[in-house]
């Protein structure tokens, strides 16, 4: 199509975000056009997805233009399967998240104005194509998200900001480290060139600066692995999530668990898995073991679930109950991602792997995870937010029995908590069993004791349904109007058809996916060279 | 390319008009002083822009000629890059006797330098419109500042370069020592005038030892390359050999005349090697290299905030450019073996400036600390001797000096209705004050390098180009060698952006944010349209150059790439 659509996909949001700060301070006035802007940008984000051609399962709606000359870094953005799947959910959530926030009444335009903002800088990371736009997205999405916590969040929204914002920082001053030294050793800093370029650079001589040439890309490697793993979170490199999900407004929260986290998953399987297939299938010796990253990467992914699970069990902040479960989906993220970066690496050493059809099987169940838990996290938040801006109060032990009083409300609480265990039926069981089938031949052992960790996810979300509806009623509560209003309903509902077509008829969404995936997958070995 | 019509002879001379007149008006119109003052700076800004994009749209042509160059690889390459490069040139005779000429022009590192003076020209004048106190004595010495600096910018005749270098220097003292703050100015004014004068008077005595010694070199082994550069075009008919003009010295410092081995009877001694770490200090001091920074902060503080703005925003850029023009251009040899300790300067001033601004307690200080901390990236991008350093290096040169502008004039408005600059006592200013508040946001992105602002542009090529030079650069000390040195200095640099971000963040949080003291501070009100105005104006290349680099990153390669071919490096 002649129309830029990806970049007007990137810049449109910001540019309604400097209409809304600029428009007169109305609430409702800025309310609506901030949701205008957002649904209309959304509409174009799903035009960009059923668009997509999965016959061609490349990148598309490509464009290349010149941007940082100096460093042959170019303006080229596209899309393929994974990343318009991203587009797609990113421009779903954004007004819903703009809806949700009306009920925000202190400095609306500034509010509204950063959620856009933050959705351009999502938007950007995933079309790009390029190291340095995707880093210079990657990063300025701290920004906005800093600013909706720190400001509009709950009372411990200064230390959960500040943490979030360092943590993120600090973490990605590797990846900095890394991006340069990729993009200049390359020299180029477009993504499918460096996938063919990065991985079998060798350095003069089998050194770079005096260093040997595995040492240097092992160090790069962490770079990015490190940023990664905070963004998404991978445990250990989870802590600043909960303080940061709980203490964020709604619509912060919804954006941040629902897409933000997905950033770094994303950023795992287009950059770290292309670029460093030797490193991931590398022998690493640790104590004694002999194992591999993508072996230590599985190993993590495990422990956020099951970690994740039992933490969220321990849990008496609605939020962080959610927040903790997060952790525990994204680790079935991190799991497919790790059979696809060992199944990566081999089938470029080795021309082929024998884990293929499984690994297909696991990421197509990471990517549809990060899509469902894009949904069920968003959902759950917005219950959370919808239940506390009723009661001041995110202590579950001061709910209890609130399903006498908010039936509607609570038949959504437990639809939404249904899809975010995995009940078949719905999205979260797809996408799961997807990536436990996939992962079940290559980390068998990690997979049993993930699928352990899925029985402990049962039971945080059956004692979150029980704690929050059922029970004896709490008094407290008698003149409080508890049910889901309207505003909050259409807010939810297209979250609820999504789940519910997604776990019934999930191909919708999949054939994009899949088409993707395995074309990044079935084409390692076509990446010149093996070890 | 001779210029048709004298662009920047006009840039210069309208401030000086401009001054010269308000000097003659009435005191008591200050309106009128005021506009006249505006209009100047106005008219300055358009040219400067006229010319920033009237180059820009050359430099594809120019950049095709210098790839054409470098492939022909004739001798004197350089020096015929150089003068390809530059535009709207002037050249009209002055001293011949001395081989001084009114040479003007500009090329792919001055032009940009030209625009952020005239930014900074308009908005200084803007955001002193409320001086009272003898309004016409200021705006005329500002303005006699800003012709200063436009001068030094599109001097292409060295003579020329310091004339308007000191003619920038005398204004700054009046300036300070008269309107600053009460409590500093007198001290700082001096102190500062003292620090720039004995460096310039340093550097002026190399650069005069340069010309004589190119003098004796075109009229004896270099003859030949004198009379091909004549027949070539590179020197015109009437220049002769004893010349201050930049062209003539770079073309003997390319052909050796600065590398003649056993210079003042010392073994190993070259005359570029002795005399650079003079010339190129001489100038950086005014760029405010460490040990020779202190004027600085002490500067910064005490000055008016329409000085302050020019001062960290253009002044410190002219020392680095001097520095690059007259150091590093002309003397490259000696810029090659001094430069890798002088980068280590430069590395204590990124990561020391850093730390001693996250202590201060005065707003201002605060400022002040960042700019020396930031000038240090400057000159580790010189220091990387290579395109993706220098141009980062350029692009720094620019993005800092818009970004310390809006900067000080953050603090100029706040300080000027809180009558404070404690930051303590200062708090929630953002309520009050939310398009300050989000202007100084912007800047502190732009400061700690987050990406989509011009700060990230400016330091990944200075980290990377100092990368790409670490394979190259070996510190020797005696028999002590450290191979890939550049890249520990890389990775201690970058560390300071952690600090600076950590300053930031807390001068942000703790000015602008929390609760505003309604009781302390009861007249404090929103800012006036022109205040906003100067915000925009000021915080929209930070953010334009950081989504779309190309607005000045092929014009700054274009600019830099000679001095790299002089050393044969391009």
């Amino acid at each position: 199509m002649n129309f830029d659509v990806l970049s007007f996909l990137v810049f449109a949001p910001a540019v309604a975000g400097i209409i809304v700060l600029l428009l007169p301070q109305q609430k409702w006035l800025a309310r609506f056009a901030a949701l205008g802007a957002a649904t209309l940008i959304g509409g174009v984000a799903a035009a960009v997805f059923f668009a997509y051609n999965a016959a061609a399962p490349d990148f598309q709606m490509v464009i290349q233009s010149q941007w940082f000359p100096l460093l042959n870094a170019d303006w080229h953005i596209g899309v393929d399967g994974i990343s318009a799947s991203m587009v797609l959910l990113t421009g779903l959530l954004t007004p819903l998240a703009i809806l949700i926030s009306f009920e925000i009444e202190d400095r609306v335009n500034t509010h509204m104005a950063l959620i856009l903002f933050f959705a351009s800088g999502l938007f950007g990371v995933f079309v790009a194509m390029d190291m340095m736009v995707f880093f210079l997205f990657y990063e300025l999405t701290l920004v906005p998200m800093f600013f909706i916590i720190n400001q509009w969040g709950g009372p411990n929204r200064k230390y959960a900001s500040t943490k979030f914002f360092i943590y993120s920082l600090g973490g990605s001053l590797g990846m900095l480290l890394a991006v340069q030294l990729v993009g200049l050793t390359a020299g180029t800093f477009s993504i499918p060139e460096l996938a063919q370029i990065w991985p079998n650079f060798t350095g003069a001589n089998g050194t770079f600066l005096g260093i040997p040439i595995q040492t240097v890309k092992g160090l790069a490697f962490l770079g990015f692995f490190i940023a990664f793993c905070i963004k998404v979170p991978v445990w250990p490199f989870h802590t600043w999530l909960p303080d940061a999900h709980s203490e964020a407004p709604t619509a912060g929260s919804m954006l941040l668990a629902g897409v933000m986290l997905k950033l770094g998953a994303y950023g795992f399987l287009r950059l770290v898995i292309p670029l460093f297939p030797d490193v991931w299938i590398a022998d690493l010796n640790i104590l004694g073991f002999v194992t591999n990253w993508s072996t230590v990467f599985a190993f993590l992914a495990m422990m956020g679930v099951v970690f994740g699970a039992f933490a969220a069990f321990g849990q008496t902040d609605i939020k962080r109950l959610v927040a903790y479960s997060s952790v525990n989906h994204m680790g079935f993220v991190a799991m497919g991602l790790a059979v696809a970066a060992l199944t990566y690496g081999q089938a470029w050493r080795d021309g082929t792997s024998e884990h293929m059809q499984s690994a297909i099987l696991a990421t197509n169940g990471a990517v549809l995870q990060m899509f469902n838990h894009g949904l069920t996290s968003a959902g759950m938040f917005l219950l959370a937010g919808a239940i506390y801006h009723k009661t001041h109060t995110r202590d579950m032990t001061q709910y209890g029995g609130l399903w006498v009083r908010a039936p509607i409300y609570g038949g959504i609480f437990i639809f939404m908590s249904m899809a975010s265990l995995g009940l078949p039926g719905l999205n979260g069981f797809v996408s799961e069993f997807l990536v436990v089938r996939g992962s079940w031949s290559v980390f068998t052992a990690l997979t049993i004791v993930s699928m352990i960790g899925l029985l402990f996810t049962g039971g945080y979300i059956l004692k979150g349904i029980r704690a929050v509806l059922h029970g004896p009623f709490n008094m407290h509560w008698k003149d409080t109007n508890l049910e889901i209003d309207l505003r909050e309903f259409i807010a939810i509902a297209p979250l609820l058809v999504l789940i519910l077509l997604t776990g019934l008829a999930p191909n919708w969404i999949l054939n994009v996916i899949n088409a993707s995936v395995t074309h990044v997958l079935t084409t390692a070995h076509l990446v010149a060279g093996g070890m | 390319m001779e210029a048709t019509f004298p662009v920047l002879s006009m840039i210069i001379f309208i401030p000086i008009i401009g001054a010269v007149i308000i000097l003659f008006m009435n005191r008591e119109q200050k309106d009128l002083i005021r506009g006249l003052a505006i209009a100047s700076a106005g008219l300055c800004f358009i040219l400067s822009l006229f010319v920033f994009l009237n180059y820009n749209s050359q430099v594809e042509a120019i950049t095709a000629n210098q790839a054409a160059l470098l492939e022909a690889g004739d001798t004197s390459t350089g020096t015929q890059m150089f003068k390809e490069t530059l535009a709207f040139e002037e050249k009209v005779p002055w001293i011949e006797k001395l081989g001084i000429s009114y040479h003007l022009a500009v090329d792919g590192l001055s032009a940009p330098m030209v625009l952020l003076t005239g930014m900074v020209a308009v908005t200084g004048v803007l955001i002193s419109w409320r001086i009272d106190d003898r309004t016409k004595e200021f705006m005329a010495f500002f303005l006699l500042l800003v012709a200063g600096v436009y001068g030094v910018f599109v001097a292409v005749d060295l003579f020329v370069l310091f004339f308007f270098y000191e003619l920038a220097i005398f204004p700054m003292y009046l300036l300070i020592a008269t309107w600053g703050w009460v409590k500093l100015r007198e001290y700082a004014a001096m102190k500062l005038t003292l620090y720039i004068l004995v460096g310039s008077v340093v550097a002026l005595v190399g650069v005069i030892a340069m010309v004589i010694t190119a003098d004796q070199f075109f009229q004896n082994a270099g003859a030949e390359v004198f009379a091909q550069a004549k027949a070539s075009g590179i020197l015109t008919e009437d220049d002769r050999t004893f010349s201050f003009g930049m062209t003539s010295i770079t073309l003997a410092a390319e052909n050796g005349a600065f590398d003649v081995v056993g210079y003042a009877g010392i073994d190993g001694m070259t005359f570029a090697k002795l005399w650079f770490p003079l010339v190129f200090i001489g100038f950086a001091i005014l760029a405010g290299v460490f040990p020779f920074h202190n004027w600085s902060p002490d500067g910064h503080v005490a000055a008016p905030t329409a000085v302050s703005m020019i001062h960290a925003g253009v002044l410190m850029k002219l020392g680095a450019y001097a520095a690059l023009r007259c150091g590093v251009q002309l003397l490259p040899e000696g810029a090659q073996v001094h430069l890798p300790w002088i980068v280590f300067l430069t590395l204590i001033n990124v990561v020391y400036g850093a730390f001693i601004a996250f202590r201060q307690r005065d707003f201002k200080y605060v400022i002040g600390f960042s700019s020396v901390s930031h000038m240090g990236l400057v000159s580790m991008g010189f220091a990387s001797m290579n395109i993706v350093g220098m141009t980062g290096a350029g692009l720094q040169m620019f993005s800092h000096g818009a970004m310390t502008a809006l900067f000080f004039g953050c603090v100029g408005m706040v300080y000027d209705r809180a009558h404070t600059r404690d930051i303590p006592s200062l708090g929630g200013f953002i309520k009050v004050m939310p398009w300050v508040g989000i202007a100084f946001i912007v800047g502190g992105l732009t400061s700690m390098g987050m990406p989509g602002f011009s700060g990230f542009i400016a330091e990944f090529p200075i980290f990377s180009g100092m990368w790409a030079a670490s394979e190259n650069v070996t510190l020797t000390i005696g028999s002590f060698h450290l191979t890939n040195y550049y890249s520990i200095i890389v990775i201690i640099a970058a560390l300071g952006i952690v600090i600076t971000a950590a300053y930031v963040l807390r001068v942000t949080a703790t000015v602008f944010f929390g609760d505003f003291d309604r009781a302390k501070y009861p007249d404090v009100g929103d800012i006036t349209v022109r205040e906003r105005f100067i915000l925009v104006f000021l915080g929209a290349p930070l953010i334009l150059l950081g989504v779309y680099p190309a607005l000045m990153d092929p014009m700054l390669q274009a600019g830099m790439r000679p001095v790299l071919a002089i050393l044969g490096l391009a």
